[in-house]
């Protein structure tokens, strides 16, 4: 830790920066956990589909207090937990004042880690319908910015046949603590025919899940949250960090591979190993990746090639692998993929054009896959973390750190759990409906939307 | 079916040379991270083993329940029993064959066997009369019995005693006794510097092919073993001074195996329980043979594997041309090829009460991914390094081929044991 950073968390420095408006982040609600207070639910028209979602999940719901003009701005007398709008039904401009009227009040009374959540139609219809749907996001993320105590706003563009059952995952997953870090967010639910229609306490009960870069950071999360969730985790990576991989792996109580996954047979390494102990893949997640950090104008062709390889290149061919149903220990029918791609990839950043080479190519892979995939039931998605607190981010230069923690609109680092509950959410087999998504666990940081 | 245990697979920690990266770790470290590393590759975290076995040659007093304590560190649960056994170099092919005998017999489905060793973890003892004063005084009833039991301590008893590396009936350490035994068999020095510059580079490749991947876990931050010199010549190894044998003689550091720190495990399994688990079966353990011999009387004190190998290939109706693969541990690179010379010899063989010479074997099938010089040798850990190294390589030749491991130990002893690929 250098001096100035000591300084910074020392009583003194801690009072000084808080003068300077350096003030301590909010606390997160994390895992599965409920808002407190209560959820209002409203439906700009007469769609129940929302209303039908919190059913679903067993939540009880509370009417909204509506905005009236030439008044002082009506209270709810206590904190609320979160507003859910549905607004499958707003088509034109003027529908737009029924959403003001609600958030006005609701975003004046919502709590600590508190939640909007947004629900629309996919773009369709007239010119002024497709106009109001892109609205709806730029209300989302600005309403994400204004927020305050670790609240977020998010919105979810469901197609024409999406069902309640459809969105209990998606929901559930934003309601509760384990969207904690995703802010200012949208992505889309379309209708699946999973069969799972309530949010289980563990999804993913006796599912082999595959987890590349396991031995550390946000890899070592995603296999102990998906552990909690019930997997039975295959925790790989490289033979040079087979301490950690080991010590990962009977944490979770599941079984560790040391395999280098630019091998060329490493996708069929993993099959053999799943079908030996005679199961399947349920869901791979690849988390293994490297950084290679130069300009480009300073970075040679092993720079290049060794971080496109493995957080590309290896991912692709393990996927033709992982994804053949001829191979014994692949992916079942309903079967699950996850990439990490990154806000790095998706905005650029410097010094990383081959690390977000990489990045925006997971994001592009997913994508797609995802079509080709639809047919046996199997959902190809990526999570793109910003800034989260791990052994890698620590490393950079203390003021340089402090300013991306509090570069986007919660003002703090992500943890290595936050992406591991996005990717959980993934992995739920009620999340049959999202697909070729790319969701972002940034804390709507300002770089990369 | 076979009541024959199958080794499911192995772990061990890398080897490193004393005083190296493992010089803080103990014994009790070393041996539960080899057991985590086992566990994480069979996924056998908090579940129940019938039975571990493991011991250590360098042992503490604090170390009275070693492979216990150790599977209480570990990820195993705690209800899974164990017990130290200990034979010299050849400990760990005994824990072995003591379980895979449990579960031949029916009396376990699963255990693990192993061995460990740290040469940087010593016990130091102190000297003998200041162990009789200490005991005096420690047992006397009044502070003037205890005080005149103390004045008996003289400067000279402080000297701490390091453990002997003699044999206590010769008073020859092992080197010297090798000495002995690589000029009555006339081994040259090339021969010897040959074998191990071998060693070290079928070493380097396997650890370049990835053989080791499921074999090995890291440890400490290290991630293979720290004896191995990939780059070592027969010109390189030809310029070292002579370490046993006198002035005139051939054996040096670089063709006897270093001092090292280590722990090796070997899961084995009945194959009712590797099956219905789904755990891989690599190799029967068919049959094993110990031996010893009269070294006090002058016989070679490493070379009692040999009429353990004769007598255990007779049992079974086989002959050396009948194995695949040979394992023979390098104590010294003069031991293996004295064993290879005297299992071509018709006149030792019979000798020792053998029927005949067990005959020449090709070399191309000898410790094909190298042994103890290269890999290093904490004695208790050697033979489950082999077992699991072994079952892997019969294994990857297909089902019906055949290994042979010889470990020759201190006192005269050596163990031969028999694995057959599923």
């Amino acid at each position: 830790m250098s001096a100035m950073e000591k300084f910074f968390y020392s009583p003194v420095g801690h009072a000084v920066a808080t003068r300077a408006g350096l003030a301590d982040p909010p606390v997160l609600r994390r895992g599965r956990v409920w808002p407190t207070g209560a959820i209002v639910a409203t439906s700009l028209g007469t769609s129940t589909l929302v209303a039908d979602t919190l059913t679903l999940l067993g939540r009880e719901m509370s009417a909204p207090v509506v905005d009236a003009p030439s008044k002082t701005p009506p209270g709810y007398g206590s904190r609320i937990g979160a507003l859910v709008i549905d607004a499958t039904e707003v088509s034109q401009v003027t529908d737009l004042e029924a959403l003001r009227a609600v958030a006005r009040p609701a975003i004046r009374a919502l709590g600590g880690s508190g939640r909007i959540v947004i629900v629309a139609r996919e773009a369709a219809g007239s010119w002024e319908s497709q106009a109001v749907t892109r609205a709806l996001d730029g209300i989302n993320r600005t309403i994400g910015k204004e927020l305050r105590r670790g609240a977020t706003a998010n919105l979810i563009y469901v197609g024409p046949s999406t069902a309640a059952t459809d969105l209990v995952s998606t929901l559930g997953f934003l309601l509760q603590g384990r969207s904690a870090f995703v802010d200012g967010q949208t992505w889309h639910v379309c209708s699946s025919d999973g069969g799972v229609t309530d949010l289980q306490e563990q999804p993913l009960l006796g599912k082999v899940v595959v987890v590349t870069g396991a031995a550390r950071g946000i890899g070592a999360a995603i296999a102990r949250t998906l552990a909690r969730d019930g997997a039975r985790i295959v925790a790989v990576d490289i033979p040079a960090a087979g301490e950690l991989l080991a010590a990962v792996a009977n944490e979770v109580g599941g079984a560790a591979i040391q395999l280098d996954i630019t091998a060329a047979d490493a996708g069929a390494t993993i099959a053999a190993h799943v079908a030996g102990r005679g199961q399947q893949t349920y869901g791979v997640v690849h988390c293994a990746g490297i950084t290679r950090d130069k300009m480009l104008v300073n970075t040679d062709a092993d720079r290049w090639a060794s971080v496109l390889d493995v957080n590309l290149a290896a991912q692709i061919r393990m996927n033709g692998v992982l994804l053949d149903p001829d191979v014994p220990g692949s992916v079942v029918a309903g079967g699950r993929i996850v990439g990490i791609a990154s806000t790095s990839g998706l905005a650029g950043n410097k010094g990383q054009a081959n690390y977000a080479a990489s990045k925006a190519g997971v994001a592009g892979l997913v994508e797609a896959m995802a079509p080709s995939l639809a047919a046996r039931a199997i959902t190809a998605n990526a999570v793109a973390p910003g800034f989260i607190e791990t052994d890698m981010t620590a490393r950079i230069p203390f003021v340089q750190r402090e300013i991306f923690r509090r570069s986007n609109s919660l003002s703090q680092g992500g943890q290595p759990e936050d992406v591991a509950e996005a990717i959980g959410y993934l992995l739920d087999p009620a999340s049959g409906g999202v697909n070729g998504q790319v969701i972002r666990v940034c804390g709507q940081n300002l770089v990369g939307a | 079916m076979s009541s024959h245990a199958v080794v499911v697979g192995g772990n061990r920690t890398p080897f490193t040379k004393i005083g190296g990266r493992f010089s803080q770790a103990s014994s009790h470290d070393l041996l539960t991270a080899a057991i985590d590393g086992l566990a994480a590759r069979y996924g056998l975290s908090g579940h129940t083993i019938g039975e571990v076995a493991a011991g250590a040659v360098l042992k503490h007093p604090r170390d009275f329940n070693l492979t216990r304590e150790a599977v209480l560190s570990s990820a195993l649960a705690p209800h899974t029993p164990a017990c130290d056994l200990q034979q010299a170099c050849a400990t760990s092919l005994e824990t072995t064959m003591y379980l895979a005998n449990k579960i031949a017999l029916g009396q376990l489905e699963c255990g693990i066997a192993g061995g460990v060793d740290s040469a940087s973890d010593a016990p130091i003892s102190v000297s003998e009369p200041l162990r009789r004063a200490l005991i005096a005084a420690n047992s006397a009833r009044s502070t003037p019995a205890r005080l005149k039991a103390l004045a008996k301590i003289r400067p000279s008893h402080l000297k701490p005693l390091t453990p002997g590396v003699n044999e206590p009936r010769t008073g020859l350490s092992m080197g010297q006794h090798q000495a002995l035994t690589t000029k009555r068999w006339d081994i040259s020095r090339e021969a010897q510097d040959e074998l191990a510059a071998a060693s070290h580079h079928h070493l380097a490749a396997a650890w370049e092919d990835g053989f080791f991947d499921d074999l090995v876990t890291p440890y400490l931050g290290v991630a293979r073993d720290g004896v191995l010199r990939p780059d070592t010549t027969v010109q390189k190894l030809g310029s070292l001074k002579p370490a046993f044998g006198g002035p005139q003689g051939t054996m040096t550091a670089g063709n006897s195996t270093a001092l090292s720190d280590g722990a090796a495990t070997v899961l084995l399994a009945s194959e009712d329980y590797a099956t219905a688990r789904h755990l891989p079966m690599l190799a029967r353990v068919i049959d094993a043979e110990v031996a010893a011999v009269d070294h006090p009387g002058g016989a070679d004190l490493l070379l009692a594997p040999v009429s353990a190998a004769g007598r255990l290939l007779a049992r079974n109706h086989l002959t050396v041309d009948d194995i695949d693969l040979f394992e023979i541990h390098e104590a010294f690179a003069s031991t293996v090829l004295a064993t290879l010379a005297a299992w071509e010899s018709e006149e030792y063989c019979t000798s020792i009460g053998l029927a005949g010479a067990l005959g020449s074997i090709d070399r191309s099938t000898l410790n094909v991914h190298g042994s103890s010089l290269a890999t290093g040798h904490p004695f208790a850990a050697t033979g489950a390094r082999l077992v699991a190294s072994l079952a892997k390589m019969v294994h990857q030749r297909g089902p019906g081929t055949r290994g042979l491991i010889s470990v020759c130990a201190a006192g005269g002893q050596g163990v031969v044991v028999i694995l057959e690929a599923v």
